[in-house]
Order: C-alpha cells, then structure tokens, then sequence
C-alpha cells in the first residue's frame, strides 16, 4: 500500500490559494470561502495551519460578510447559509469565533427557518435537508441553537428519511449519501439520532462499498473519493463503520493521490482540486490513519477544535 | 351623466364637443383594432393609455390591459425557461437552474405537458438524476397529477429498465401515500405486497446483481412483518411471580421506541392505593422522553411492611391515546400484568459486599433448580403468553413469506452470484420466525440462519463484521428462547460475598464471539452478567436491565468510555463491574460519542465542576468522559487495567471519583 503524501497536499493547497486568475479559480470564485474552508481544515488535520497567515484570511472572510449577517462565496457575492457556515469553521479553526458579531450572524440564520421547520438557504427560498444541517451545525458552533424551533429543524429533516434508512434533499426525495451526511450530522448535533434506524440505514450505507473498495454516493453508481468522507462520518456517527472493509478504502484514498504534485481526485488518476484533497484527507483521518489529526464526524472540524468549543 | 347643470349650448361648447368627441373615436377604434389582433406594443399601450384617461369606464378597455400584462408575464416566464432549458443542456445537475425553474414555474402560466415534456427527455437521458425526479415530483403537486398516474410512470420506467433505483424509490412513495390516504384501490395490504413481490421478483431474477430491486423487495418485507401499532413485548417484574424486595424497578419493555408513557396513561394498582405519584423514566439519552424502555422505582410504605401481608400489583394500560410510536402510531389495544410483593415482617438489612467478586469457572457451581433465583426465571418464561397483549398473529404473513422462501431456495440453485440471494434468505427466516411467534418460541429457523451468516461472512468478506452483528443477534435469539437453553448459561455463585449478589444467577455468556448483544427483552430478569472475552465495541440496550449489579466486560473491543454510557442508567444498581483489556484510549475516533450523553450532541450540559475536579490534569477529553460515566455510578469493585487510557494518575483520579470503591484491580482500597 502506499503512503499519505502530506507534504506535497499541503504544498498543493497552499499553491491553490495563490492562483487567483486561472480558469479553475475564476470558476470556482463564487464558491471560494468553501475552498478555503476545505483547504484550512485539511491543513489543520495535516498540522500545518501555521503555513497561512491567519490575520490575511480572517480579514478577507470578514469582507465576505453581508449587510444581512449573513456571509457571501466571495467578497461582494449575495449572502447564503453554505458560505456562512464556512466562514464560521474557518474561524473556529483559529480560535476567533469572537471576531463575529454572535447575534447578527445567528438573526440572519434563525430568519431563514420556515414554519415547517425547514430552512430556504436564502430570501430566493430553495429548500434542502443541506441547508437544514447548516443552519443547526453553525449555531451550534456559536452556542445559539436556542434561536431556531429545533423540534420542528428535527421533524422536518425526519420527514425526510426514506423507506430504506436514507434521507434525501425534500420528503420523497432519493436517498443519496451527501444529504444523509447532512441529515445524520443536524440529528447528531440535536441529540436526535433515536429517529434514525441504524439497522437500517448502516446496511445501506456500507453496501456503497465498490469492488475497488471505493465508495459510491447511491446505488449503481461509480466510487468517489468525497464518499469517504459523507458515507464514512455517516457511519461513524451511527457506529455502524465496522461494517465496511476500512482497509480496502484506505487504498482506495491512497491509489487518488498524485504524489509528484499533491492534491487526491475523485477517481485513480482523475485531475486533483481543493475539494478531494480534503474529503481524502478527512477520511483517512476518520480511518485513524497515522499522524492525522482525529476530526470530528458530525461538525467536520478537528476534534480539538470542537473540544475547545464544548467542554468548557 | 351627473351633476351637470341645464344651459343652451353655446357654438364653443359645441365646437369643443365635437373635437372631444371625434378624438375619443379615433382612440377608441385604434384600440379595439390593436385589441382584436392582440397587439401589446409599446405604442399600442400608449393608445389605451390615453382612452383609459379619457373614459375610465370603459371595461373593456382595462381587460386589455390585463391581457397585456398576462402576455409580458408570458414572455417573461418563456425567457426565463429558455435560459434554464440552455444552462440544464451544460450541466443537468445543477441545483440553481432547477431552483430556477421552479420559482418561475411559480409565477404563472405554464404549461403542465410542457414541463412533463421536458422532464421526460432528461430522464431518458439519465434515469437516476435525482434533480428532474424531485422536479416532477414538484410539478405533480402544483398541477395535482394524480398518485395513480405517477405511480404507472414508475411502473413504465422500471419495465424499460430494472436497474432504476430512482424509479423503485419514488414507487415505494407513491405506494406509501395511497395506503396511507386510503385511496380507492389500495386498501388491502396484503393484496397490494402480494403483487408488488411478484414485481420486484422480476426484476431480481433477470439481473440478481444489481442492487435496486433488493432494496426494494426489503421494504416490501418490513411492511409485511411490522406490527400495527407499538407493543409491550416485556416486563419486570414477570406476570404472576412473586417477589421479595421492599424496593424494586418496575421495568416496561416495547417492540419500538414510544413517547407518552406516564401516570396518565398506565396505571399501578393495589388494593390500599399505596403507591402515590408514580413518575415513568425513559431509558435513554433524548431529550424527547421517547424510549423502548421505560420504568419506574417503587418502595413499599412502612405501613405496609409491617403489617407482613402479601400485596398484589397490577400494572396496566387502558387508555387509548397515550403512548405513540416514533411515526405518531398510538398504542391502542388495552395490557396488564400482575404481581405480589411478600415482604416479611423484619426484613434483614441488606449486606455491603464483604469480599472480592470473582469470575473465575472455580466461583461457580451448577445451578439449583429448586432455588428463588432459579424460580423467578421459570416464572419469566411461564408468563410469556400471559396477559401482555394478543397481537394479531395474521395468516396471510406467514403465507406470504413462506412463498418468497421457497422462490429464493429456488433462486440459489440456479443464480451464480449468492451473496444477496443468502442475505435475502436468511432474513426471511428471520421474518418468518417472528411473525409466527404468538407463545410458540420464536428460533424455528435459528439454525440455517446461523449457517448462512457462516457462509456469507466467506463469501462476502468485505462486509464481514455486518454478517458477525447478525450472527451474534440471531446466537442470542437461540439462547434466549425457552429456559431450557438458558439454563444451560446460568452458574450459581459456590460463596458468598454479599448477600444481594451471590443469591442471584450469573448468565455467563463468556467466550461466544458476540460482536453484538440483543435480546433484551428475554433478560430483564438478569442481576449478575458475564460478557468477558467475546468483541463487543458497544453495550447499547444493557440499560434495560435494571436489576444488573455485577457486570464483566473484560476482554472485549470497547474503545472510548463512552461506550459506557449505558450504565449511567444503572447507577442505584450497578456495584461490581470489570472492563480490564479492553481497547480504551487506543482510538483517535470514537464512534460511540454521538449515541450517549455528551455536550456536542446537547443531550448533557458541560459540568464545570469538573475542572476542580481534575486539577489541571492533562488528557482533558479522557478525563472529561470518564468523570461524566463514573461519577454517577455506586461501584465498591472496579477493574480497569489494561486498557491504554488507564495509567497510575487516572486510576487516582477514579478512586477519587468513587468514594465507596472497595476493591480497584484486584487490590483493596483503604
């Protein structure tokens, strides 16, 4: 088996953040303080947060910060909750939730509850379990989940739980890996997990392993290395992760790594991006690959991050 | 025409009339020109504009205005869909252009064959594309499709392909709705799995390998095993037995976590009425009060113990709208069950424990049958087909699931990949045992389901830890099934340490490689428990078992105190418990934490008493979990040695932790 290059991702990450101009950058600007979210979290796990100056990117995420609290992709984009929450992690990463100003940031988020309990992610009013999990994780973080009717948050992600154990975006909607992350994380985090059927949902999820010992995101679909992460904190959440071949992912994260320039891809010798090298990296991690950082699998951040934050 | 007063016209007026007159003319036959041709320009608007000014009453003139305004909404909304129509071609995935549409679908007209239209060709295209499938589902609302027609949709879809996932899954909701709104058609369950089996059974038998249909025909088989509505499968103490303890745990055992149990909705009655204010604890985590569990502490009075009479309790649930399942079920049908409490006139004060517990085979002698502890498990047994509820044991589910076992028996000859044809099989044994199981014991198949577990964990091996969970779950089942097979587990303590732990049985289930317990129901009965050298990680459910005081986990996989959290429940009864060699403190991720109490979860507030406690010692999470699980409990033994969290200065900390600890890793405290 080979090993992790952690050196060369945390070279590749740093790298990234520089180019600014190219045409991958300039495609993902509108989505860039979710990079920077993935590409800090996967530095602290690799232990090197050092290598970036803190002050530059606190002060850049502070500019993403709309009118209405709540946080834009990039510096004069339209707020929405996916960006805000990134911008909370990445503070808590540095130990800097202080620098938010705690109320107007959790009024924009408790504003975008609707009476059914779900969440629209902004005033246009697209509705999702995704933005469901966003909301409850980022007040969470900042100790304010008491502004939402979290009973209702709960119903309505549990009327989203499908007839075999999985969740999907809106009730009826297929179950698909990604937004049971999300749905397991927001009832992890409300201490609701009695209305999961672990059974159930375990089974599902560890039959997403792949003869290459990959994982897929539903049924008859292709392995990806971003499942390691959303199938893989699922399981662990549930305690249900004994039930797939650890090892054989491991491989299958290790064989997505490009060695000569950093960086993991989807796929065994597929193009690398932010993205991958962190779900790579957090799953290893949850994997207890050595001389990772652990994360944890419900808010993804660092355990010693969520430790600093709750036990004190 | 008012208000205007009587006077000649002069030549002025009437030249000025006149001139008025033929302007509005001209204004008014451009106008219904532009109007019967549905002219909307900017020009035209203008026109109507001024005649509206002119002659505000004139109706016609503002229906135009309507229609005009209908007609830019149109082309504004036709724009709009175009644009998304062109960025859907780029990327079909992409959750803004859906969003998109459906906002502008909101706006206005548009029509419903259009959009079906559209969402036909891009599910051609990729029949798993869970955005047009969550549009349709969208559209089907908006313009009130019937469940029916979206349902033969399903139906058409999975003919042209077995192999749609996407398309069982939405059957499966649409099948749901129409029996649960009772709609015409699909009021008989039975008929409707009869046929949605034979279904499935097509798609399975062409393609055995691929997953849809095998997803499906297990929701097919939960729906034809569950229960109605939520049951009480168990309880403590058992139904006509006879106990002697002033204080003891009433214990409520269901099929499914409920909500609702309380003084309101089950009733304890005596003949004196002495039991005032009974308060229903869950046994679990939540916040919710929801629980499989749930019991209730009961202490005869003074009055009562002197007087040396027998009391009988009845514990019972009549009212019909108190305890509700998770899916909002209400537990309908009425239970009971009844006991007495002889307590003799100067109970003995109940002893400490006086000497070190052991497990060791030489503390322990066969067990007498004649004894009270032996009794209290044979009258366990005996009240199974008691008063507990009857449920209604259907034929038609037995029939149903005996046919789909001989059909896949069938399939394993002749199909070349087995793993789920197994799989399959052996959880319809499984069903097949548990709806047959009114008083009969419930293991009539345990054996071949044993054996295709063996099997798969072989044929399967990537999966081979879900195959052993299964397998243990089913070893428990067999063991548990009638007193017979339990008897031969149970050792009787050769000397005494203390009276209230060596009267009782010891369930030695040591050395059986459980990677999982179960049965809990079959074990409420249980005070001294050994689970020493088997791979259990977890304990979830032991806190069911109310009356356990000694319990060994030695040499098994537990990875985190967390996995402890069980035993928080068990704090007034809880003296003797071993978890030396287990794998504590070896693990970076603990997959237990958001299953128990903990702060992250919201389901424990952080105690800040601790930091006193711990005195700056390092390790803070360590510490932190293990100061939450123990400084609850009452133990006076403890063994903790080998496990990796556990090293000369926690061990201190514990013994601190626990004030009447009596014996730590075999060595007397002082």
């Amino acid at each position: 088996m080979g090993e992790l290059a952690g050196e060369k991702h945390a070279a590749y990450i740093l790298k990234v953040e520089k180019k600014k101009d190219n045409l991958e950058a300039v495609i993902m600007e509108h989505l860039r303080i979710n990079g920077a979210y993935w590409g800090l979290t996967t530095l602290d796990i690799l232990s090197k947060l050092e290598a970036v100056d803190q002050e530059t990117v606190i002060s850049w995420i502070m500019s993403c910060q709309h009118s209405s609290g709540g946080f834009g992709g990039n510096e004069g984009h339209d707020p929405h909750l996916l960006y805000t929450l990134s911008a909370i992690q990445i503070l808590a990463l540095f130990n800097k939730i202080e620098t938010l100003d705690i109320d107007k940031v959790s009024s924009y988020i408790a504003s975008l509850q609707n009476e059914d309990g779900s969440f629209s992610g902004d005033i246009w009013g697209e509705i999702d379990t995704r933005f469901s999990y966003v909301a409850i994780c980022s007040l969470a973080l900042i100790k304010r989940l008491d502004k939402i009717n979290v009973e209702n948050a709960v119903k309505y992600i549990v009327s989203c739980k499908n007839l075999d154990g999985g969740f999907g975006c809106t009730p009826g909607a297929e179950s698909h890996a990604g937004q049971i992350f999300c749905c397991i994380g927001a009832l992890a985090i409300t201490g609701s997990l009695h209305y999961v059927d672990k059974d159930l949902l375990g089974w599902w999820l560890c039959e997403r392993q792949t003869k290459s010992g990959g994982l897929n995101g539903r049924p008859e679909k292709l392995p990806d290395v971003c499942y390691s992460w959303w199938v893989l904190s699922s399981l662990i959440i549930i305690d249900r992760v004994h039930w797939i071949d650890k090892e054989k992912l491991v491989k299958f994260i290790l064989d997505c790594q490009d060695t000569e320039n950093g960086g993991i891809s989807d796929r065994p010798d597929d193009a690398v991006d932010v993205f991958h090298t962190y779900f790579g990296v957090a799953g290893l991690s949850l994997l207890e690959y050595p001389g990772l950082k652990a994360i944890d699998p419900a808010y993804a951040l660092p355990v010693d991050v969520i430790n600093r934050i709750f036990l004190h | 025409m008012h208000g205007r007063p009587r006077k000649p016209s002069t030549p002025v007026d009437e030249n000025a009339s006149s001139l008025k007159a033929n302007k509005i003319k001209s204004l008014q036959s451009q106008f219904l020109h532009y109007h019967h041709n549905k002219i909307y320009t900017e020009e035209a608007l203008k026109i109507n504009e001024k005649l509206i000014e002119a002659n505000p009453e004139f109706m016609t003139a503002w229906n135009y205005r309507k229609l005009a305004f209908q007609d830019k909404v149109q082309a504004l909304i036709d724009e709009e869909l175009r644009v998304v129509e062109n960025a859907l071609r780029k990327n079909f995935k992409s959750y803004g252009a859906w969003h998109h549409r459906k906002w502008v679908v909101s706006k206005g007209n548009t029509s419903t064959e259009r959009e079906i239209g559209l969402l036909n060709k891009f599910q051609q295209l990729d029949t798993r594309n869970f955005h047009a499938w969550n549009y349709r589902r969208s559209i089907a609302e908006l313009k009130n499709i019937p469940d029916e027609k979206e349902l033969k949709y399903t139906t058409d879809m999975i003919e042209t392909n077995f192999s749609n996932y996407s398309a069982w899954h939405n059957r499966s909701v649409l099948l749901s709705h129409l029996m649960e709104k009772k709609v015409e058609g699909y009021l008989q369950k039975e008929i409707i799995l009869k046929e949605e089996y034979e279904f499935v059974r097509n798609a399975v038998f062409t393609d055995p390998d691929d997953q849809s249909g095998w997803f499906y025909h297990l929701w097919l088989l939960d729906q034809t095993v569950k229960l109605d509505m939520p049951t009480l499968v168990s309880s403590w103490p058992p139904h006509g037995s006879d106990i002697n303890q002033v204080t003891f745990p009433i214990i409520l055992y269901f099929d499914e976590p409920v909500e609702g149990v309380s003084s309101h909705t089950v009733t304890v009655q005596t003949e004196n009425d002495i039991f005032k204010n009974v308060t229903w604890n869950p046994l679990s985590t939540n916040k919710f009060k929801c629980a499989q569990a749930w019991m209730t502490h009961l202490s005869i009075p003074h009055e009562e113990v002197n007087s040396s009479k027998k009391v009988q309790v009845k514990v019972s649930s009549e009212m019909s709208d108190g305890i509700i399942s998770l899916c909002g079920v209400t537990s309908s049908r009425p239970w009971s069950f009844g006991f007495t409490v002889s307590v003799c006139q100067n109970p003995q004060p109940a002893e400490g424990q006086n000497r070190r517990l052991s497990y060791a085979d030489e503390s322990f002698c066969i067990v007498d049958t004649n004894s009270n502890s032996a009794g209290l498990l044979t009258s366990y047994f005996e009240s199974k087909t008691s008063d507990y509820e009857q449920s209604t044991s259907s034929k038609w589910k037995s029939e149903m699931i005996a046919t789909e076992i001989d059909q896949y028996r069938d399939m394993l000859t002749w199909a070349e990949s087995k793993k789920i044809g197994k799989l399959t099989l052996a959880r319809l044994l499984t069903a097949y045992d548990a709806v047959m199981s009114t008083g009969a014991p419930d293991t009539a198949n345990v054996e071949e389901v044993l054996q295709l577990y063996t099997e798969l964990m072989k044929l399967d091996p990537a999966h081979n830890q879900y195959y052993k969970d299964e397998y243990s779950l089913a070893l428990l089942k067999q063991v548990t099934s009638n007193k017979e097979s339990l008897l031969k587990y149970c050792w009787q303590y050769k000397e005494s340490t203390s009276s209230n732990i060596t009267d009782s049985l010891c369930l030695r289930l040591n050395n059986l490689s459980l990677s999982r317990i179960g049965s809990f129901e079959r074990l409420l009965w249980v005070q001294s428990l050994d689970l020493s050298h088997n791979e259990l990680h977890s304990i979830e459910g032991l806190e069911a078992l109310q009356l356990l005081s000694c319990l060994n986990l030695s040499h098994n996989k537990l990875s985190s105190f967390m996995a402890l959290d069980p035993l928080r429940f068990l704090k007034s009864s809880l003296q003797v418990l071993d978890i030396s060699y287990n794998e504590i403190g070896a693990h970076t991720i603990d997959t237990r934490r958001y299953l128990c109490s903990s702060p992250m979860s919201h389901t424990l507030d952080y105690d800040a008493k601790f930091e006193e406690f711990a005195n700056g010692d390092a390790n803070l999470v360590n510490f932190w979990d293990a100061y939450s699980i123990f400084g609850g409990l009452n133990l006076t033994q403890l063994d903790i040695v080998g496990n990796v969290a556990v090293d000369e200065r926690f061990a201190l900390f514990l013994a601190k932790l626990l004030p009447g600890l009596k014996w730590l890793d075999g060595e007397e405290l002082n």
